[in-house]
Parts: structure tokens; C-alpha cells; sequence
């Protein structure tokens, strides 16, 4: 599953040290840091700042979670002792500029962080994608071919209806003369993977069948040859519900930054 | 000058029956606790203007918002043909807005096609509900007064339609006969037909054009004072729940402040947190909630548009945002009864929690945002199911053993699960 990387990844503490400072924090996230598959994801990301010459560092053992499965499941003491803790640690280090692999991070930070006294211009990995795809920094070239695939991207809640972010992710797919197909449910009112609101770290309530499953049941309907995700946590239920129709040899879950990298041969 | 008299005493009658009630639900609403929702004006009154008035969230299904859009703009047009009714009535003139001429032919006309359309929409709406028996409209949370509330306006407005189409039919033939008051004044493109159907004699048309009359404008005075105990309360409350609906982002929840003074407390011993009364953290009851989530409540329309999004109720599961709305409002009118016999009146034993809304409910919500989305009216059950967990876990550390495993691990090691912070890097490193 994991491959090497080869890229020196600074911390920011590493960075101040040498008197330097980063154009760009990038908040990795629990998921990204200790999940197998979300880390693979975590090193793409980092393949992509690396390879058009982002100045980016990573806080490592520094970071903490943001609080956002706490938020959810109503503790907000939790929470606001998580965002509190984190806050102080990126303002000591004056960040400005955050991008991060997780919707949930991405939206803690960017909606509840302000009101306790961390502003910080956030963006989440695809939107970094698109950037530079605008700018012309970031081509589908050099890499594996993606022509006549098919793909279908799958909307995180918390990036989509949650912060209305719909475009960035297809931009990044839209370059690569695939064939791209939407699930009958997409955008806003695309389907839930089953993992927010910390159903991640719970048993599903009884009921005819887990929600990933209908995603995935949507999902393959499509007939696709990958179905693209944009948050740790709907990988991990996407690649589950995938495993449980016995389509793993057929179809794929990629993340936007694996595609990425894929295709530009990163 | 009697029928005049009996007019102006049941239009006050009812008027005043209406503002009595709808105080109380005022005062219902205002048993939440505070919300500013005053920012933005601007954007608040466009944000009213496009989704209350210009309905746009109604087209995401196109064949109810059709129908839907027929019968409202029949019920906001028909409203001119309602003031006519209430000079003549007032003043004993007939058809008084007849100096307007050509206008007032074409007026009426309209008027008939609408209340035709009307009629229409509510007859497939009747099939929908009772014959097609739609899923989404035949949930176990309509069962008895629900449903009975839903039949009951449509077959209501039917017969309000009918009324009027019946009452232009005998009118036109009076005209025709030349009956003393019944001016020569409109125009009849519906009820036209109607006319092979009555009666020829005059006294009898009159009865009927009088008796229709009657029924069209006390019908729509009692349908007035019907919308407080209804889900049709939606034609007024929709307005004011709009324009204070919630600007920010869907997946931003609230930063509760009482917490965050106790947090800084903990965190810079300097602090001196500012004196705060002994509250509540998160919601058991309904005086826990916040005046929007009330006003929200009893806004609901029950269209289930949130219930068939919700993607735990799509697999089966026991939560359904509708109910959620209804529980409110049903637990907020027995709160409100309570307090109309002993003057404060909560202490009765019960709470929203557990005795209307079930804790599988609560933790079956994935905080995915497709109820609120769906809302044609911008209603946000997903703000009551946070604030009902954060009661369950802040207030009663109650909840699942597993959520309480997720919490521990955040807390220890800064992670939702199990691992070392030292290991947090590992991921750069491994090969």
C-alpha cells in the first residue's frame, strides 16, 4: 500500500529553527497522519507541494485533532480544549496560510477556529489543486493516462453542502480526458458516506443497511472504473463498501491528490 | 344592515380569536433562549424574497413545486377577491371593484382560472396522499392527526375553490336575468360552466350566489384560526423563518460561549470568566433550544423533503428530521398548554429527550446537512440533534460506549483513536 517517499517533509518547528518560514502550513489531520490508506494520500499531497515548488511545512507530533468528532458528538468542551490547544500552537507560530487533505479539519478550522481566536486562510487540498491547475502549475501530463476511464467523484458533506465547495474536485478530474459520470445524488444533494457526526468511531443504529453501502450500490450504478473521494473518512467507506460488493479488482477509490500525482507522474 | 352588522362582528370575531392565538405561539416561540439573527438585513430580506416568495427551493421536485405554485399564487391573488368581499360585506355594495372595467373582467377571469388551478392542485395532492399513497408523504410520523391535518386543509381549500366557482355561476345568471343588485361586472371563464347546473328561478340563485358567499368568506376566517393548531401555519410563518434563517456556512455549528469561558479558565488561570448564569449545556427540553429552532418547529410544513434526503433514514434507521420538527412543536404545545393552566407549568415529569425523541434517533445522524438543504423553508433540524446530543453527553455522559472511547482518545492523545502523538510523523518516514 505505502510507497516510499522520497521528499524530505519539514516540520515547523524544524523551519523556525532554521530561520525560515512556510508559505503554507499543511494540516495533515488524524486520519491522514495514522490511517494507512489516508496517509498515502498525506505523502501525495506532499508529492504536489514539492513538485511545483510550494514552500510548505507540517507541524508532525505538534498537531493535535481539531475537535471536530468531539464537536459533533455534542462534546464541546472536548472540542473547544482541542481548538483552544491547536490555536495556540499555530498562532505561535503566526500561520497564515493552511491547506489540509480533510473536510472536517478544513471546516473546523475555517468555521468554528475564528470564533475562538484562530483566523487562518484555509484551504482544502483540491482547492490547492485547482489553483494550480489554473495557474498552469499542474498538468495531466507525464503520468498514467486516464483516457476513456471512467470516474465518478463522490461529494464530501462537510466540503460540499457543508462549505459549498463542488467545482474544485471536478476541475482536477476535468483535465484528464476521462470520462466523467455523476451519481444520480451528487453535489448538493449528493449522498452521505455514513462517517460524519463521529459515526466513524461507532457502530452504525440498527436499519435495513449501512449507508455506505447505498453510496456504493449509487456509486456502481455508474459503472465506473473509479470512484474519486476528497476526505480520509469516505475513503475508508467507500474502499469498505467496494470490498463488500466484491469490486476491488474492478474499481478503484482514488483520492483527487492520488489521481493527481498519477497523472502527472509525481 | 343586519347581515352587514353579522358580517363586521365574525370578521372581528375571528381576527381577534387569530391574534389571541397566535400571542401564544409567540410566547411558545419566545420560551427558547436567545439567538441574534438581526445581522445582514440585507441579505436576510433577499434570502426571504427567494426562497419564501420566489420558492426557490421547491423546484428541486418539480411536479409537487408545480402544483404547489399554483395554489399559492392562487391563495396571495385570490387575496384581492377577499378584500372585495370584505368592502361589500362591510358596506353592503356588491361586486364594488366593478368601476374598474375591463380590468375587473380580466381580474375575475383570472381569479376562476386560479381557483380552477387550485382546485386541480389539491385534487392530485389528495391522490398523492391517499391514492398513490407516496412514501414520503405516508410515514409512520403522519400517522392520525398529521395526516388528518393534511386532508383536512386541501379538502378545505376545495371547497373554498368551490364556493367561490359556484357563487360567480349563480352571479352571472342573476346578471343575465337582470336581478336588482346584481350588476353586470365580470368576466366567468370558468363557472360558466357551471351554470346548466343550477336552478333557473331567481330567489334560488340568489340563495345560492348569497349562501356561497357566506361560506367562501367564513370558510377562509375559520381557516385563518385553523393555522395556529396546523403544519398549514407555513403560509405565514415561512416569511419570518426565512428571513431569519442561518447565513453561515452548513457545516459551521455554534461555539457555545458559556463553554468557551469555562475552557479559558482551565487553559490561563488569569482569566476571570465573566459571571454567567447556571444554564444548560446543550438541550433537554424545548426552553433549552434557541427561538429559532422553536420558530423553525412551527414552521414545518411535514412535506418530508429532510426525511427523504436523510441518508440514515434511507437505510432504514429510526431518525427522520421530520419527526424531529414535529417532537418540537408537539412538545413545545403541551409546554405552552401547561403553562395556560398553571402559569409556568414545565414541571411536568417530561423532556424532549426521551420522552418525544429517542436517543437512536439522535446518534443515528450523520451531521451530513441534506435535511437542511432540502428544506423548502430553511429549516435546520440538525441544529436540535446537536444541541439534544450535546445535553446527552456534556450534562449526562451518556453517550455510546464507543463515542465515549473516540472522546478518551482525543483526550489523551489528541486523536480519535488509539495511537501515540509521537507517532503522528510516521507516515513521512515509513517506507
Amino acid at each position: 500500500m505505502s510507497e516510499k517517499l522520497n521528499i524530505e517533509v519539514p516540520t515547523m518547528a524544524e523551519m523556525i529553527a532554521r530561520g525560515e518560514e512556510p508559505e503554507i502550513l499543511f494540516w495533515v489531520g488524524c486520519a491522514g497522519s495514522y490511517d494507512e490508506r489516508a496517509q498515502k494520500t498525506t505523502r501525495d499531497i506532499c508529492k504536489i507541494l514539492h513538485h511545483v515548488g510550494i514552500k510548505y511545512a507540517v507541524l508532525g507530533t505538534e498537531e493535535s485533532c481539531t475537535g471536530d468528532p468531539a464537536k459533533r458528538a455534542g462534546n464541546e468542551f472536548l472540542f473547544q480544549m482541542q481548538a483552544m490547544t491547536n490555536i495556540e500552537v499555530l498562532n505561535g507560530y503566526n500561520i497564515k496560510k493552511i491547506v489540509t487533505g480533510c473536510p472536517h479539519c478544513f471546516n473546523t478550522i475555517k468555521n468554528e477556529y475564528p470564533g475562538l481566536g484562530g483566523n487562518y486562510d484555509i484551504i482544502h487540498h483540491t482547492q490547492l489543486i485547482q489553483e494550480l491547475i489554473n495557474d498552469g502549475k499542474l498538468k495531466a501530463e507525464g503520468g498514467e493516462s486516464f483516457k476513456g476511464k471512467k470516474i465518478t467523484y463522490h461529494d464530501p458533506c462537510y466540503l460540499g453542502r457543508g462549505n459549498g465547495i463542488y467545482e474544485a474536485p471536478r476541475k482536477a478530474l476535468e483535465v484528464l480526458d476521462a470520462q466523467l459520470v455523476e451519481m444520480k445524488r451528487c453535489k448538493s444533494n449528493g449522498l452521505c458516506c455514513g462517517a460524519g457526526g463521529a459515526q466513524m468511531f461507532k457502530e452504525p443504529e440498527k436499519g435495513n443497511k449501512d449507508i455506505n453501502i447505498e453510496r456504493i450500490e449509487e456509486a456502481l450504478e455508474t459503472n465506473p472504473s473509479i470512484i474519486a473521494a476528497g476526505c480520509p473518512f469516505c475513503m475508508t467507506m467507500l474502499s469498505d463498501g467496494v470490498k463488500m460488493k466484491d469490486q476491488n479488482q474492478n474499481v478503484q477509490v482514488l483520492d483527487i491528490a492520488e489521481i493527481t500525482v498519477r497523472a502527472n507522474g509525481l | 344592515m343586519i347581515s352587514q352588522i353579522l358580517f363586521i362582528a365574525i370578521t372581528l370575531a375571528a381576527i381577534a380569536l387569530f391574534s389571541f392565538n397566535l400571542k401564544k405561539v409567540i410566547r411558545n416561540i419566545r420560551i427558547g433562549k436567545a439567538a441574534d439573527r438581526t445581522d445582514q438585513p440585507q441579505k436576510r430580506l433577499m434570502t426571504m424574497i427567494r426562497v419564501a416568495l420566489g420558492q426557490s427551493k421547491m423546484v428541486v421536485r418539480p411536479i409537487p413545486a408545480a402544483l404547489h405554485f399554483v395554489v399559492y399564487i392562487g391563495f396571495v391573488i385570490i387575496n384581492i377577491e377577499v378584500l372585495e368581499i370584505m368592502i361589500d360585506g362591510m358596506f353592503g355594495t356588491h361586486r364594488v371593484f366593478n368601476g374598474l372595467g375591463g380590468l375587473y373582467n380580466f381580474l375575475i377571469g383570472s381569479f376562476e382560472i386560479l381557483a380552477l388551478g387550485v382546485w386541480v392542485g389539491c385534487a392530485i395532492f389528495l391522490i398523492r396522499r391517499n391514492i398513490l399513497k407516496l412514501k414520503r408523504l405516508n410515514s409512520p410520523e403522519l400517522k392520525g392527526w398529521p395526516k388528518s391535518d393534511a386532508n383536512y386543509i386541501l379538502i378545505t381549500e376545495i371547497l373554498l375553490m368551490t364556493a367561490f366557482l359556484l357563487m360567480n355561476a349563480a352571479d352571472a345568471k342573476l346578471q343575465a336575468l337582470g336581478a336588482h343588485h346584481y350588476i353586470t361586472a365580470g368576466a366567468f371563464p370558468v363557472s360558466q360552466f357551471l351554470q346548466n347546473l343550477l336552478p333557473g328561478s331567481e330567489s334560488s340563485l340568489i340563495a345560492i350566489e348569497r349562501g356561497c358567499w357566506w361560506f367562501h368568506i367564513i370558510g377562509i376566517l375559520a381557516f385563518l384560526n385553523y393555522l395556529p393548531y396546523s403544519k398549514h401555519f407555513h403560509i405565514l410563518f415561512a416569511f419570518p423563518n426565512t428571513y431569519f434563517s442561518n447565513l453561515e456556512p452548513k457545516g459551521e455549528f455554534t461555539n457555545m460561549q458559556s463553554v468557551t469561558n469555562e475552557v479559558k479558565a482551565m487553559l490561563d488561570p488569569s482569566f476571570t470568566p465573566p459571571e454567567a448564569e447556571a444554564g444548560r449545556f446543550g438541550a433537554k427540553d424545548v426552553n433549552d433550544l434557541s427561538w429559532v429552532n422553536l420558530m423553525n418547529a412551527y414552521t414545518c410544513t411535514e412535506c418530508g423533503r429532510c426525511t427523504a434526503v436523510c441518508p440514515a433514514n434511507i437505510t432504514g434507521k429510526l431518525l427522520s428530521p421530520r419527526k424531529i420538527m414535529m417532537d418540537t412543536r408537539d412538545r413545545m404545545e403541551e409546554v405552552g398548554k401547561n403553562i395556560d393552566k398553571t402559569g409556568t407549568g414545565f414541571e411536568d415529569g417530561k423532556s424532549l429527550i426521551d420522552d418525544y425523541i429517542t436517543r437512536e434517533e439522535l446518534w443515528a445522524c450523520t451531521s451530513c446537512n441534506a435535511c437542511v438543504e432540502a428544506c423548502p423553508i430553511n429549516i435546520d433540524p440538525l441544529a436540535i440533534i446537536t444541541d439534544l446530543r450535546r445535553y446527552a453527553v456534556m450534562e449526562e455522559s451518556q453517550a455510546p460506549a464507543s463515542i465515549n472511547a473516540m472522546l478518551g482518545n482525543i483526550e489523551n492523545n489528541g486523536a480519535p483513536w488509539k495511537y501515540s502523538p509521537a507517532d503522528r510523523l510516521n507516515w513521512a518516514k515509513e517506507s
